[in-house]
């Protein structure tokens, strides 16, 4: 990384669930103000505000939280980059630090989702007495269902059936038993938005949205935000030792976005970006898929798992189903993978999910996930994919 | 309004402007002179070497399934196919076939075939396409 590390000293993310009662400025400084606390500071310690939220992305959310917990001048980035949007802010807070611009960073992803609905679907266009091509394809009408579809479950499920299709194996009671682990998970995580284990059966047998994802195959659209604090080396050495003790490395922290590959216009291309992005990160940490103790990956949908063990180099090229099969991804296989329960249970607000998913990671090496801690955990990574698309990766190691 | 000359044909529009009607309609797309990348949509430069030269190319009008949905949100369920047609995949929705996983499978050769869609108040009719499996 060349100049200072950076180091997260203080994070936090809300209940994840509906929160009718709250904003989203609302819920945006829960998490704020307890990180802050988490990291023993406030808000005149903080030198940069990256704030993340894609439904609201014009309206200068960051601002608005300055407004409920402290305003003091500092530059604020409000940002958008789809479902990638709070890895992103987080990564302006690291930019910032690592430039030598402030000592200290704050990023927030917030969103407010529960009752959204299905997200990629476009509104009907106002009818037209005649045919009129409008767009770049020169479409005279709403191209979903006429040529194929654009709606996420959909998309996601042709990501995961292409994989199918060139490796073999990928069956519809496979991805759901990828579902089946996550939700076994999040029985484990009192954050998680749904906390019910189910049956295979049950899975397989619920409302199919789109083949082979069914309605608990799917994220679920819900409210929430998560926060976090950096800073870089020196900051850190000034802090208490009950600060430092608890200071979680960051070795890698990368954003990818698509290169051009064949078909990537038909098909969005999760695959390539996210190894782009894997592959920057290992080099950067010095760290490869084999030094893991646990993984949060972006499982928008069942069928989007399994491309990622693979995109993630967890297994070799081509082996993610029998990479599943082996069992190594329950949360205690040989690399634990979800075990917050993943997009699937412990739900997705979209903005608040890159930050949410690092948390996670930090949780675990500071050796206080409860419940679910995998013991002895010292090396993680968090995956995040937003469609258009970004990836954020960011590996994080345990204070030596 | 109607030319008496014309009579005999109905005006059609395609779907989209890269399905090219006729006898035998077929897919066009905008393809790069330099890299030959192929894109189905209006493109300012090529994304993959930006040159902005490019040149329309008739796509074959078979191919096969690489992927596929069954989508089962609202009223009536359809199949999203990703079909690779001698290299260059094609979006689309697969017709003449039951939106069922028994019915669509991986690996299934199919054939662009197009369909009315309706007529507007002029009387000029649209006409979308789909792949449906082939015939041989």
């Amino acid at each position: 990384m060349g100049s200072e590390d950076v180091w997260i000293i203080g994070s936090n993310m809300t209940k994840f669930g509906k929160h009718p009662e709250k904003d989203v400025v609302d819920l945006a400084s829960e998490a704020s103000v307890s990180a802050l606390r988490d990291a023993d500071m406030t808000m005149s310690d903080v030198g940069v505000l990256g704030v993340g939220n894609l439904m609201n992305a014009g309206a200068g959310i960051g601002q608005q939280l300055q407004k409920q917990i402290g305003q003091t001048g500092i530059p604020v980035f409000n940002v958008s980059n789809a479902c990638a949007t709070g890895a992103t802010a987080l990564r302006v807070a690291i930019m910032a630090v690592k430039a030598g611009e402030t000592d200290v960073g704050m990023a927030v992803g917030v969103e407010k989702l529960a009752g959204a609905g299905l997200l990629g679907q476009r509104g009907p266009k106002p009818k037209s007495e005649t045919w009129e091509p409008s767009g770049r394809f020169g479409a005279i009408g709403s191209t979903e269902g006429r040529i194929g579809t654009n709606i996420m479950p959909g998309v996601f499920a042709q990501v995961g059936m292409e994989y199918g299709h060139k490796y073999g194996g990928a069956s519809f009671e496979l991805f759901a038993k990828i579902s089946e682990k996550n939700h076994a998970h999040s029985t484990l995580n009192p954050l998680a938005a749904y906390q019910k284990r189910f049956t295979l059966d049950e899975i397989m047998n619920d409302v199919m949205i789109a083949y082979p994802n069914t309605r608990p195959m799917c994220s679920g659209n819900c409210d929430g935000a998560a926060a976090m604090i950096v800073v870089n080396d020196s900051k850190l050495q000034s802090l208490p030792v009950s600060v430092r003790k608890r200071a979680v490395k960051i070795s890698a922290s990368v954003l990818t976005s698509d290169p051009w590959v064949e078909g990537c216009q038909v098909l969005p291309d999760v695959n390539t970006l996210t190894r782009n992005a894997a592959t920057q990160a290992y080099e950067q940490a010095g760290i490869g898929p084999e030094d893991l103790d646990l993984v949060e990956l972006h499982d928008c949908f069942a069928t989007a798992e399994l491309v990622h063990y693979d995109n993630l180099m967890l297994c070799e090229q081509g082996g993610a189903v029998d990479f599943f099969k082996s069992g190594a991804p329950w949360r205690d296989g040989a690399k634990p993978v979800n075990v917050s329960g993943g997009l699937q249970s412990k739900g997705h607000p979209i903005a608040a999910t890159g930050i949410a998913n690092i948390h996670e990671i930090v949780v675990h090496l500071r050796g206080e996930a409860g419940d679910r801690q995998i013991e002895g955990a010292k090396v993680g990574l968090a995956h995040v994919i937003g469609l258009g698309s970004a990836c954020g990766i960011h590996i994080l190691e345990k204070a030596a | 309004m109607t030319d008496p000359e014309n009579l005999e044909s109905i005006q059609q529009v395609p779907f989209v402007d890269y399905l090219v009607l006729g006898e035998h309609p077929y897919l066009c797309a905008n393809e790069c002179n330099q890299c030959k990348a192929r894109f189905f949509d209006r493109r300012n430069a090529c994304a993959s070497c930006f040159s902005d030269e490019f040149t329309k190319v008739r796509i074959v009008t078979t191919g096969e399934v690489t992927s596929f949905t069954i989508v089962e949100m609202g009223p009536v369920p359809y199949v999203s196919a990703i079909v690779d047609c001698e290299g260059t995949p094609v979006r689309c929705t697969l017709i003449g076939v039951d939106p069922t996983p028994e019915e669509v499978q991986l690996g299934m050769k199919v054939e662009l075939a197009t369909y009315p869609m309706g007529v507007d108040s002029e009387g000029t009719e649209a006409i979308a396409f789909g792949f449906t499996p082939s015939k041989k």
